[in-house]
């Protein structure tokens, strides 16, 4: 028994040897925080991150998933900076969510400079569709319904008002030139696809989301793609659906996903988390699960992923202060 | 035809011996999973998709194995509900009405296994109309917009009394509170938060389940403490009757028009996306008590009122099948986290599903059926070991309880805050008792005033604040009538009765 024992202590110190010998910085056991319950996107960024990091050999073993619910990413956010803000061996999952949540201080007491954002690894664009038989077939068509008549149209999202989903519509109606955000009439649904359904009933008007919560119904037919929120033509089925800066309305909403790290960690840590990451996402396994998952590319890392957080919790805050959403 | 066909294809897909493994196993894990409070069908399946992960399965027994979980959580529910009258999640709420006083009055066997067998009927018939259903259903669906959902849920509230109490006043106190705690978090409509005091742990509001296990379950406990070393703790410890382990053919004669019923209700509660098996469950008891309750012995340990409700939740289980698979919209917590697994499994769901991946879906209806067979054939013999719980004396039992509930509830968002607020649930719910107002009208109120409130402010937005586009088609004018004489019927009626029977309702007084 003591000769067992003996050898697994010798095997597990030739094990953590070997695996700092291959790395410059050891991140030893590493773990993703997912802010919310298993099955939705930030777990799924987790997991799949997680799992590509082991597949690439860029982390020793198992990258630990643990699902912490609450306050829409909050509760995460919270604990990070509260107990964890040491940490070099964490990531946590974040969206497009997080930092709208950050510029309307949702979550209360804290900003964004309080943790270091490390890469974003895809992006989910967004849409602007109506029904298949709805007489709009453009863009600004719709918006020159909503600027001439507001209480016409009525546009349903899966996120609670002030979401991103409800914010899309707001920035590209600023863009089209209607004065008062405030009047356009959104709806909020639990989800992408009760806001769908929605318009298929006919209960509303137009609809607002990720790209890739409407995919099925796209290829059905059943709704109408009007615009998509990218910088340029969407690849595969979406690629037949004009931009809305094609359609004269220069705007972009990108539902992104990537990872903030603890603010104290440590450059050299901060560092070999932007290197892993940007590997992932140069790799091919990583577009395959873009591919898979609707996802569009969006590769910022680093510094640069840093600012483009700061500019969107700022435009987000901006328009937020105008709909009346913050003071 | 075609439809029998592509169902014989798909048991062609189902029956091998690794898909027929994998249901074997997931059916008891969720029997498992669904019997213990906290942990329930949407956890369950959440908890075990990393696994399906792990073992890299294809699609096809992917699901099959978190389906069998599903349906076997619909199933386990029931357990606690009627032996211990902890609901063991919240489609079994309504079970505790009737099936506790039953196990009280020595027939815990009979109602585990009646309600085994409501169960297999509401999930078979359900099965069935996802097969030939679907796509009928799907316009029904459609047809349900926020105006009508606000109508089916204020009809919910309307039959809401009467249930669980005879003290009209104190269950709608208790709805009332319900509703109060579900105003609790951000409102969607402003994204304003409401009732959170600055914590971020309340702005998505309280977790029905983490309500259900404080009141319900540590309710009990602290009772227990309270009585700690007297008999009166847990009533009738010592000379408990566990009942026949099969029920008798009468009591399956007199609840097959209750099944039948109900089976139709709760699948078409489940079809509609906003409103789940909760609600089915719920539709199912109260018209059931409407409609054959004529010597109010529902609420005392009526059979009749375990059947409905297990029947109801157990169909609309199926019934959420119907959104899910055809349009890609969850009708329940669980088929948004089964959902949330096509993704991943890179099946898009939606209008499509039935045409591009017909291996899918008819395996997957194919392997509810044999789950469905698989569970009962298990629940029965089962049964006679599930009783053997009365058994254990309450000095051991009362502390597992407990335990089971801070682990289930823990794990869940590994969150000590909703321990916390589990703890205070607890003690509501050893007040309320104390006060005899019951506790399943503030699980409904939560449950559904969410539901209730963001679909009326939804039809107030859409009508620029008109309140008659509430009455606007005849969906909602007919569901509001139903609401309307649901109502006032059991006030007219009830007097009516009142003053022929008198001595029925003296009798109908059980404790």
């Amino acid at each position: 028994m003591k000769n067992f024992v003996t050898r697994l202590a010798a095997t597990a110190v030739a094990v953590v040897s070997l695996t700092a010998a291959a790395h410059a910085f050891d991140p030893g056991s590493t773990e993703c925080i997912a802010p919310a319950n298993p099955g939705g996107g930030w777990d799924f960024t987790c997991r799949q991150a997680g799992k590509t990091l082991q597949d690439l050999e860029l982390i020793p073993g198992t990258m630990q998933v643990t699902n912490m619910a609450g306050g829409g990413g909050g509760v995460a956010y919270a604990e990070v900076i509260n107990k964890r803000n040491d940490a070099n061996n964490l990531i946590v999952a974040a969206s497009s969510a997080t930092s709208t949540r950050l510029a309307q201080g949702a979550f209360p007491g804290n900003t964004m400079d309080q943790v270091r954002w490390v890469a974003a690894v895809g992006a989910d664009y967004g849409i602007v569709a109506v029904a298949k038989d709805s007489p709009i077939q453009t863009l600004p068509e719709l918006m020159e319904m909503i600027k001439t008549n507001p209480t016409s149209v009525s546009i349903a999202g899966g996120s609670a008002v002030g979401g991103w989903d409800h914010l899309k519509v707001l920035i590209a109606a600023k863009e089209y030139g209607i004065d008062d955000v405030r009047t356009i009439k959104y709806v909020a649904f639990d989800g992408g696809g009760e806001a769908v359904t929605q318009l298929l009933g006919g209960s509303v008007q137009a609809f607002t989301g990720d790209a890739s919560e409407a995919k099925g119904f796209v290829d059905s037919g059943d709704i109408k793609v009007l615009a998509v929120l990218a910088p340029e033509r969407l690849e595969g089925d979406f690629a037949s659906f004009p931009t809305a800066k094609e359609q004269g309305i220069d705007v972009v909403g990108a539902n992104w996903r990537g990872f903030y790290a603890p603010g104290g960690m440590s450059d050299e840590a901060y560092e070999y988390w932007v290197n892993a990451l940007g590997t992932v996402y140069d790799s091919e396994e990583w577009k395959a699960v873009m591919a898979q998952n609707g996802i569009a590319p969006l590769g910022l890392r680093g510094e640069e992923f840093q600012a483009f957080v700061a500019e969107s919790v700022a435009s987000i805050t901006e328009i937020s202060k105008e709909i009346g959403l913050i003071q | 035809m075609d439809t029998l066909n592509a169902l014989a294809h798909g048991f062609s897909i189902a029956l091998t011996f690794q898909n027929l493994g994998l249901a074997l196993i997931g059916c008891f894990l969720g029997t498992i999973i669904g019997a213990l409070p906290g942990l329930g069908p949407s956890n369950g399946v959440a908890i075990l998709i990393p696994l399906a992960f792990t073992l890299g399965l294809p699609a096809t027994p992917a699901l099959i194995l978190l389906t069998s979980v599903y349906y076997g959580a619909m199933y386990g529910g029931r357990i606690s509900s009627i032996l211990l009258n902890i609901p063991g999640d919240e489609p079994a709420l309504m079970t505790t009405l009737d099936g506790y006083p039953m196990a009280k009055k020595g027939m815990a066997g009979e109602a585990l296994a009646l309600s085994g067998i409501a169960s297999f009927v509401g999930a078979f018939f359900a099965t069935w109309g996802l097969v030939f259903l679907a796509p009928q259903l799907v316009k029904v669906a459609l047809l349900f917009g926020p105006a009508e959902y606000f109508a089916l849920f204020a009809l919910a509230f309307a039959t809401l009394g009467g249930i669980a109490s005879r003290n009209q006043a104190k269950a709608a106190l208790a709805a009332g509170l319900g509703l109060g705690i579900a105003m609790i978090g951000v409102d969607g409509q402003t994204g304003v938060p409401r009732f959170t005091f600055g914590e971020v742990h309340l702005y998505d509001g309280i977790d029905f389940l983490v309500a259900i296990v404080g009141l319900f379950a540590l309710s009990e406990v602290f009772i227990f403490l309270e009585h700690r070393g007297t008999t009166k703790a847990t009533g009738d410890a010592s000379g408990i009757k566990l009942g026949r382990l099969t029920p008798p053919l009468s009591m399956l004669k007199q609840t097959a028009p209750t099944m039948a019923r109900s089976t139709v209700l709760g699948f078409i509660a489940g079809v509609l996306p906003g409103a789940g098996a909760s609600l089915g469950s719920f539709i199912a008891y109260s018209v059931e008590k409407r409609l054959v309750d004529k010597d109010k012995t529902f609420g005392t340990g009526d059979p009749r009122g375990v059947a409905a409700p297990e029947a109801g939740n157990n169909a609309a289980a199926g019934g959420a099948l119907v959104p899910m698979l055809a349009l890609g919209v969850p009708g329940s917590g669980t088929t948004a986290v089964l959902l949330a697994m096509l993704l991943a499994l890179n099946i898009t769901p939606g209008p499509l599903l039935f045409t591009n991946n017909p291996d899918v879906v008819w395996g997957l209806i194919a392997a509810l059926f044999i789950g469905n067979v698989m569970l009962l054939i298990m629940n029965i013999p089962m049964v006679s070991l599930f009783v053997r719980v009365l058994l254990v004396p309450p000095r051991y039992l009362m502390p597992a309880v407990a335990m089971i509930s801070f682990v289930g509830i823990y794990g869940i968002s590994g969150s000590t805050f909703d321990l916390m607020v589990m703890v205070l649930f607890g003690v509501l719910g050893w007040l309320l008792r104390k006060l005899d107002v019951p506790l399943v009208p503030v699980i409904l109120g939560v449950l559904l005033g969410n539901q209730m409130e963001a679909n009326m402010r939804r039809a107030m937005t859409i009508s620029d604040g008109d309140w008659s586009a509430l009455f606007a088609s005849p969906l909602s004018i007919g569901l509001w009538l139903f609401a309307f004489f649901g109502f006032i019927l059991p006030i007219v009626a009830g007097r009516f009765f009142r003053s022929k029977l008198p001595r029925t309702d003296s009798e109908a007084d059980p404790d």
